[in-house]
């Protein structure tokens, strides 16, 4: 029994890191319908960039800044390439630019940094446990738990109350209205996309600290994203968050009984949400139904 | 394709030349620097991306897990090699029969969604197969793949085949002109047009009274058939198969090779596959970084092709 | 329009060049000449092996130069064609046959995971040629699905873990709970191990099975301290065990329990940040053996063909050893025919400066396994690279290796 409670409670953990990526995914899937396959890209983008800086901007100054170069770089993604596929309503194209542009990126972090996996290291004082029998709550963890926290409020805050914010609201339900309304929906949808890889870089820079830091690291993270995101329901950003939680947990409930199946579980509650109810927890009804 | 006025055109010009090619593969692929198992592979994939084009560019349904299917009739044909029979055509038919049995149980779970929902649960159904097939490890080998079976040499009446690599291309040539011949007439009958009707506007079939879910099942059906058969070449070809042949990776490249052909087209697949197929051989022979001009042939064609080359070159024809 | 004609002529342009491309050779070749003796190499430059696969590559490459220097294999230079199978078991099948068919090879080498080896040793087969398995590990490879044209360089999963079990449980206890990965290579490598440690008396606790690629380990990690184990046998590999070591150590789980057991490289330890670069491992070579002949000269050899700063990993050897045996082969076959290399190759000794170790090390007769030796030590937490890892002994293949007759090996030789 208790080793289900830790298995549970190991689950939100993890589940909090899903919820970042899923947030980026869903950010970037809500309002300009562009499937992100490169997600994975931009997050090794980030992790690789915040190591190569630590040392000149020590651990926090590069968690912030790798990111944001990620998501500049997403900027100009998104200028150069996948601004040409908003005319297109099937959103295979863009499932297939990312998917190409995944390669692209995977290839040259190899080429620029090595095959060789790059020794990320977490600060001293955070990397050890916060209790003796709950050893698998580590101070590493509560930091991502928290910058998770902060940036989820953060974006809430920015998509209530701030102008752009609720810009990006309304381009969500019906973008272009929002355009005939006067609003440059170019700028928009090109800050929306960078905003989606940033949080990508920062969950690449936190996973550096758990995981090894080699190009195909973000291969295995892509998926488990995008069920957290179809689960939640696809047009929520709420919905993504609580996907990630979900299938966070789900994999923590089945370790504890049948280890082998903890990463085929997550594909068989989308399985089951799609077939019962498509648009998931709280998705709203939209053009891909 | 159109079904233009009767008798000899441009168009059966250049169907007889492909099929003169196909034959005499052996003789002038090594010409060019090609291998047969190459060729074989391009037939197989070729197939398997026929086959999946039914349901995605004639039915408008985007499956994303069809390696799942090709997968499906690997690991049928390898099983029973190694475990039943060793007899090449039986193992032929099980891998088939399996993908297509597969497809069918599954079809409706898959029928009723679109977009990117039927994408997510044909992806969904992919990783599970995946799954059971590297958790099943006493039977399938697991991860590391099922290995220590061969193809057998066929015997017809008194006579023995044996299947080295120019004869296996043939044979592998007479299912693909099978499958080929199938889907055509498939695709020619009231069935096929109706998932035509479909893909163009799934709502006005219904509201005209046609069970669309249905037709979309036979479709899903059907492609999970030939797609099976696909995969019960490819392990043949190589007396071996892993749960790489299941991955979702595999069904992404299968859904390049169709965009990149024209997924409107009947053979846009099978050029898709070969430039595809030949672009990675060649490619990852020559320079460690092939995944960078892999991934900017993805980002070309979204941009500059996206009906696929036969796409370009059929811009006047009627839709098919 | 102007942007149609573009693209069309685009459009011809690309199928133009790549028709124009299918007819040139394969460039990825090394030292290349006339009447050259081609050796094929499948090894991945991608994907997830593809540090180890570099260093391979980096190894079969020295030995080539080294022959090349002597005048090459029967008068002949050698030629290295290196194909990259991606990680990839159904690409390496591809690749195989390529190599076989199309660059008319003598000999394969290469291979990192044990699926591509397998699938690779099949092609081969068929085609009734030599194919040196630079690095899959699992048994059945030199055991139950033996073949007599596959030879095998890195050790058995028995080999590694009859290298270390005695002094895991000398040092720490009995008590011992298995995270193990969830393929043939873990599988074998945890029968191993059980089978030792009810020799040794010890009590087995248990074994979690991770799927090959877990991002997480928290949940076998906190399943195997509820069993309070002496030791936790790691029995992951590449980057799973990178990622197992990074969080144990996070949870302190260091200082509850012993961690160590199973296979451990170079290029492992490279990416291991220093609280997780600690406890036991076995490696199957290491650079730094001050009282082996030639070693030295092969660092420094390593080195200046490759100014980066790196150090050769037991993988570089392992290409460097298969390279040179299929070289000595031929050469004392004075035939490029397979059957006869075989038969000279089994019994076959590594020379002292081929070898780089002590103990005798030979290729088995009955199975067609080289019995290099184990190189079990303990990391070097605060070491800085590459002095990030003490060996304790260097053990002699022979002595924990099966027996031939365990292995399950009949080698089907043609009539």
């Amino acid at each position: 029994m208790q080793l289900l409670f830790f298995n549970v409670f190991n689950g939100l953990l993890q589940g909090v890191f899903y919820a970042l990526m899923a947030l980026g995914l869903a950010l970037i899937l809500s309002l300009s319908s562009v499937i992100n396959m490169a997600h994975g890209g931009f997050l090794i983008v980030g992790a690789y960039l915040a190591f190569t800086l630590t040392p000149y901007l020590g651990f926090w100054g590069a968690l912030v800044v790798g990111p944001l170069l990620a998501g500049v770089f997403g900027l100009i993604v998104e200028q150069t390439l996948v601004r040409w596929l908003y005319k297109r309503p099937d959103p295979l194209y863009s499932l297939l630019l990312t998917f190409g542009l995944a390669l692209i990126i995977q290839d040259l972090t190899r080429t620029i940094w090595g095959a060789q996996g790059l020794p990320a290291a977490v600060p001293e004082a955070l990397n050890q446990p916060l209790s003796t029998t709950l050893f698998f709550i580590t101070g590493y963890r509560m930091v991502i738990l928290a910058i998770t926290a902060v940036v989820t409020i953060g974006l809430y805050l920015t998509l209530r109350y701030t102008l752009v914010g609720i810009r990006i609201r309304a381009g969500t339900r019906d973008l272009e209205t929002v355009a005939s309304l006067g609003v440059n929906i170019y700028k928009l949808r090109a800050l929306n996309f960078a905003a989606g890889c940033f949080f990508a870089g920062l969950a690449g820079a936190l996973a550096s600290g758990i995981l090894g830091l080699t190009p195909p690291m973000g291969d295995s993270l892509l998926m488990p994203t995008f069920v957290a995101v179809i689960v939640g329901g696809v047009g929520s950003l709420a919905g993504a968050v609580l996907g990630g939680l979900l299938i966070g947990v789900a994999a923590g409930i089945t370790t504890t009984y049948y280890p082998a199946a903890s990463e085929a579980v997550i594909y068989l509650i989308m399985l089951v949400v799609l077939v019962i109810r498509p648009r998931g927890l709280m998705g709203k009804e939209s053009i891909f139904e | 394709m159109s079904l233009g006025p009767a008798g000899f055109n441009r168009r059966h010009g250049i169907l007889i030349l492909l099929w003169a090619a196909l034959i005499t593969v052996p003789l002038w692929l090594p010409h060019v620097g090609g291998y047969s198992a190459l060729g074989s592979k391009i037939l197989i994939y070729g197939l398997a991306t026929m086959g999946l084009n039914i349901v995605f560019g004639f039915t408008g349904g985007l499956s994303f897990g069809q390696a799942a299917y090709f997968g499906i009739g690997a690991y049928g044909a390898g099983l029973t090699l190694k475990f039943i029979a060793p007899s090449t055509p039986l193992a032929i038919i099980v891998g088939t029969l399996a993908g297509g049995l597969a497809a069918t149980i599954l079809g409706p779970l898959v029928m009723r969604r679109r977009g990117i929902y039927f994408a997510m649960i044909t992806i969904a159904i992919g990783q599970l197969f995946y799954f059971v097939v590297v958790r099943w490890n006493n039977v399938t080998g697991g991860e590391d793949g099922l290995a220590g079976f061969e193809r057998q040499p066929i015997h017809l009446g008194g006579y023995t085949l044996p299947l080295d690599q120019t004869r296996f291309y043939y044979l592998v040539l007479l299912c693909f002109t099978l499958g080929v011949i199938l889907m055509r007439v498939l695709l020619h009958s009231p069935l096929g047009h109706t998932w035509v009707a479909i893909r163009e506007n799934r709502r006005r079939m219904e509201f005209l009274g046609v069970r669309t879910d249905l037709y979309v099942w036979a479709s899903f059906a059907i492609a999970g058939l030939i797609t099976a058969l696909a995969g019960t070449l490819n392990a043949m070809l190589f007396n071996f198969t892993s749960p790489q042949d299941l991955h979702w990776i595999l069904s992404g490249d299968f859904v390049m090779m169709i965009v990149l052909g024209g997924m409107r087209n009947f053979w846009g697949p099978l050029l898709g596959t070969a430039i595809f197929v030949i672009a990675q051989d060649y490619l990852s022979s020559v320079t460690g970084n092939w995944m960078t001009f892999i991934g900017l042939i993805f980002v070309g064609i979204v941009l500059l092709f996206p009906k696929g080359l036969l796409g370009m070159v059929d811009r006047g024809a009627r839709p098919a | 329009m102007g942007k149609r004609v573009t693209r069309r002529e685009v459009l011809k342009a690309g199928l133009g060049a790549g028709a124009l491309a299918l007819g040139t050779p394969a460039i990825l070749t090394y030292g290349q000449g006339e009447q050259t003796i081609k050796i094929g190499d499948i090894d991945p430059l991608t994907g997830n092996y593809a540090a180890e696969g570099e260093s391979q590559i980096r190894g079969a490459k020295m030995a080539m130069a080294e022959w090349n220097a002597k005048g090459g294999v029967l008068g002949r230079k050698l030629e290295l064609v290196v194909e990259d199978n991606a990680s990839n078991a159904g690409i390496s099948a591809q690749k195989a046959h390529k190599l076989i068919d199309q660059d008319k090879v003598a000999m394969l080498i290469g291979s990192v995971s044990s699926a591509s080896a397998l699938s690779i040793t099949q092609v081969a087969h068929q085609a009734g040629m030599i194919f040196m398995v630079t690095g899959g590990h699992t048994d059945p490879i030199t055991g139950s699905q033996c073949h007599w044209s596959t030879f095998r360089i890195c050790t058995t999963t028995y080999m590694l873990a009859a290298g270390l079990a005695g002094t895991l449980h000398k040092k720490f206890g009995g008590k011992w709970y298995f995270l193990t990965p969830d393929y043939a290579f873990g599988h074998t490598l945890q029968e191993s191990y059980q089978s030792l440690l009810k020799k040794l008396g010890g009590t087995d606790l248990g074994a979690s099975l991770s799927p090959l690629g877990t991002n997480d380990f928290s949940s076998y990690l906190i399943k195997a301290a509820s069993t309070n184990p002496d030791v936790l046998i790691n029995l992951t590999d590449g980057q799973d065990r990178i990622n197992s070591l990074k969080q144990a150590a996070q949870f302190g789980l260091f200082k509850k329990f012993a961690i160590g057991g199973g296979l451990s490289e170079l290029e492992v330890l490279q990416a291991l940040p220093p609280e997780a670069r600690t406890g036991w491992a076995t490696l199957e070579w290491w650079w730094d053996q001050p009282h082996t002949p030639h070693v030295k000269e092969w660092v420094a050899a390593y080195q200046k063909a490759h100014p980066d700063g790196s150090y050769p990993s037991a993988r570089t050897w392992f290409g460097y050893a298969a390279m040179h045996s299929v070289a000595l082969g031929i050469t004392r076959a004075k035939s490029l025919d397979a059957v006869k290399v075989a038969r000279v190759l089994e019994g076959m000794e590594l020379p002292p400066e081929v070898k780089l170790q002590p103990n005798r090390v030979y290729f088995r007769a009955a199975d067609h396994q080289l019995m290099s030796s184990e190189f079990p030590g303990e990391a070097i937490p605060d070491g800085k690279y590459p002095n990030i890892f003490k060996v304790s002994q260097i053990i002699a293949g022979d002595d924990v290796a099966l027996p031939a007759t365990a292995t399950g090996c009949t080698l089907d030789y043609p009539a």
